[in-house]
């Protein structure tokens, strides 16, 4: 027994190592990162707080429509406003929206697949049939008469994406379910006096916790789009606050003469979802179980 | 008062159409502080029985129940879920075949055994101090170190010991070893057939040993029944049985065990003896 200790590396480090190796994800996960903070800091603070020289929500009608320039490094919009200061107080609200949706939809996913997988039975075909239903209807005009009738403000945007969007996820928990409650330490827990309730989510879903949490990951953009979706088409937040979707909608009529209006935003858009994209294959790459070698 | 009677138990599982019969009229007692083996091949029902003790059976394939099964007078089959959760861990403990499995890949040894101690030994104040004390009763050296450790940086023979610590963790009057030693090499079979013969004289409870192995009862257990086929054909002292098997069955696995010295062609298996089910005579 002179085994030399094998050298203590958990689950964490080791996913840490594997990540930190994949450059695109790390630049994503940075990037997203920094602007996070800063749209938190815009936030908390308002412009004013740090002071910042242009106001997000104010017509300055006298600067309409100005190209970029020194002082107004993306332009200005039909009002006078600075874009760089509504694309950044943007960010908040689009990043917001990304993050409470998933978080509404990952509940709502991880209870339902965790119950269809763990109880299978009728309990397991009510609750697929119902995710089947629900599926097809398409999405996207399913939000969009429940906002027109809800009326659009933020967190009716937020609780009806995450209404619509769990069902990818309850399949993907039922099936990890499925699978990792025919596992012995399953059969242990329940040997030694476990509930029913502690053996799904204490012992099943922690195990089942990488790929829900790449499919989190990877359902943000999804809801920054779809978000970008609705107030383009004017059912999202309502002006003056500013969102990503919404700088673009008020800039479209002005395609021909103010390029600024919605490339910049449509660029905002495409990085951070394209940022998002990488940082989720990142961590489905590094979480991987069979090619981490456990 | 036996610790546990089983009295004419049958388990049944349907699979579609036709019904298989598991187990078929079975009687069992055990006394408290004793240690029974239950030998017989795969398929003999005696995972099963083991695992009826508290309702363990996975349903779906649908089963059914026959029978009663009395734990100090209580009847198992009767009791409701709460009671039944009480039972596992706390009054009956299993130890499983498979120790790479058996425990929890996301957690560490110390928090799945503190998970135990938790479930049913609410008055413990000093868990970690505990659980070092039941990693040095089952033999893992360095406890303070090992408990830190997840289930992958374990050998197969130290995740044996572990699990067997999280079992007594909770005190049990019956520790039920289904097949302990199957996924292990020889060497740590002995080890750990050593460890439960020591855990028994120091802790006095009684052991269910379940096996396919005639020769690892030796020495562990008082009485033995055979198994096949879902029913008990011989059962008595181990040391009776041992020496002097009555049924042509338990003759047949005792003659399989490779003895050393002893110069054979080929080892003997069950189906050297007649094909299988003749075992049973006309019926």
């Amino acid at each position: 027994m002179m085994k030399k200790d094998p050298p203590s590396i958990g689950m964490r480090q080791r996913v840490w190592k594997e990540f930190s190796s994949n450059k695109a994800a790390v630049i994503s996960a940075g990037f997203l990162a920094l602007l996070g903070a800063v749209a938190l800091i815009f936030f908390i603070f308002g412009v004013a707080g740090i002071g910042w020289p242009y106001d997000p929500t104010e017509p300055a009608l006298e600067l309409k429509l100005m190209p970029p320039d020194a002082y107004h490094w993306l332009g200005t919009d039909n009002l006078g406003r600075d874009v760089l200061t509504r694309l950044l107080y943007g960010a908040y609200v689009s990043l917001t929206i990304g993050f409470l949706a998933v978080s509404v939809s990952m509940t709502i996913g991880v209870v339902v697949g965790a119950l269809a997988g763990y109880w299978r039975s009728w309990i397991d075909g009510v609750l697929m049939r119902t995710v089947d239903a629900i599926m097809c209807f398409p999405t996207f005009f399913l939000i969009l008469t429940v906002v027109a009738i809800l009326g659009p403000s933020i967190w009716n945007i937020i609780i009806v994406i995450g209404l619509v969007s769990w069902t990818g996820t309850a399949r993907l928990v039922r099936a990890e379910f499925l699978s990792l409650r025919e596992n012995q330490y399953v059969y242990a827990a329940r040997a030694l006096g476990q509930s029913h309730l502690r053996m799904m989510f204490q012992h099943i879903l922690p195990n089942a916790m990488a790929p829900i949490l790449v499919t989190a990951v990877l359902g943000i953009p999804d809801a920054i789009l779809t978000e970008a979706g609705l107030s383009f088409l004017g059912f999202g937040v309502k002006p003056p606050q500013p969102t990503w979707g919404n700088i673009i909608s008020d800039g479209k009529i002005y395609i021909l003469d103010a390029w600024w209006l919605i490339l910049f935003p449509g660029v905002a858009i495409l990085i951070t979802t394209l940022a998002f994209y990488l940082a989720g294959d990142g961590l489905r790459e590094s979480t991987n179980i069979k090619k981490t070698g456990k | 008062m036996p610790l546990l009677e089983i009295k004419n138990l049958s388990i049944s599982f349907f699979d579609g159409k036709a019904e298989v019969k598991a187990v078929d009229d079975i009687s069992l007692v055990i006394e408290e502080g004793e240690t029974m083996a239950i030998v017989g091949e795969s398929g003999s029902g005696k995972s099963v029985t083991a695992l009826s003790l508290t309702r363990l059976i996975p349903s779906p394939p649908a089963k059914s129940l026959g029978g009663v099964i009395l734990f100090r007078g209580h009847d198992v089959l009767k009791m409701n879920e709460r009671e039944l959760q009480d039972l596992r861990g706390g009054r009956i403990a299993y130890v499983f075949q498979e120790p790479s499995t058996s425990l929890n890949p996301v957690y560490t040894v110390r928090s799945q055994i503190a998970e135990a101690i938790e479930l049913h030994r609410k008055d413990v104040a000093d868990v970690d101090g505990e659980i070092v004390r039941l990693l040095e009763l089952v033999g893992i050296r360095d406890p303070q170190q090992r408990m830190r450790d997840y289930p992958h940086q374990l050998s197969g023979g130290m995740q044996q010991r572990v699990m067997i610590a999280m079992a007594l963790a909770c005190k049990p009057d019956l520790l039920v070893a289904d097949e302990p030693t199957t996924a292990l090499d020889v060497t740590i079979q002995a080890q750990i057939i050593d460890l439960l013969k020591d855990l028994k004289r120091k802790l006095g409870m009684a052991i269910l040993l379940i096996t396919h192995n005639f020769a690892i009862i030796q020495g562990i257990a008082e009485n033995v029944a055979v198994m096949y086929q879902g029913k008990i054909v011989e059962k008595g002292p181990a040391e009776r049985i041992l020496r002097n098997p009555e049924h042509p069955y338990t003759q047949a696995l005792i003659a399989c065990i490779p003895k050393l010295g002893h110069r054979q062609k080929r080892l003997k298996t069950i189906e050297d003896f007649g094909l299988a089910g003749n075992f049973m005579g006309p019926e």
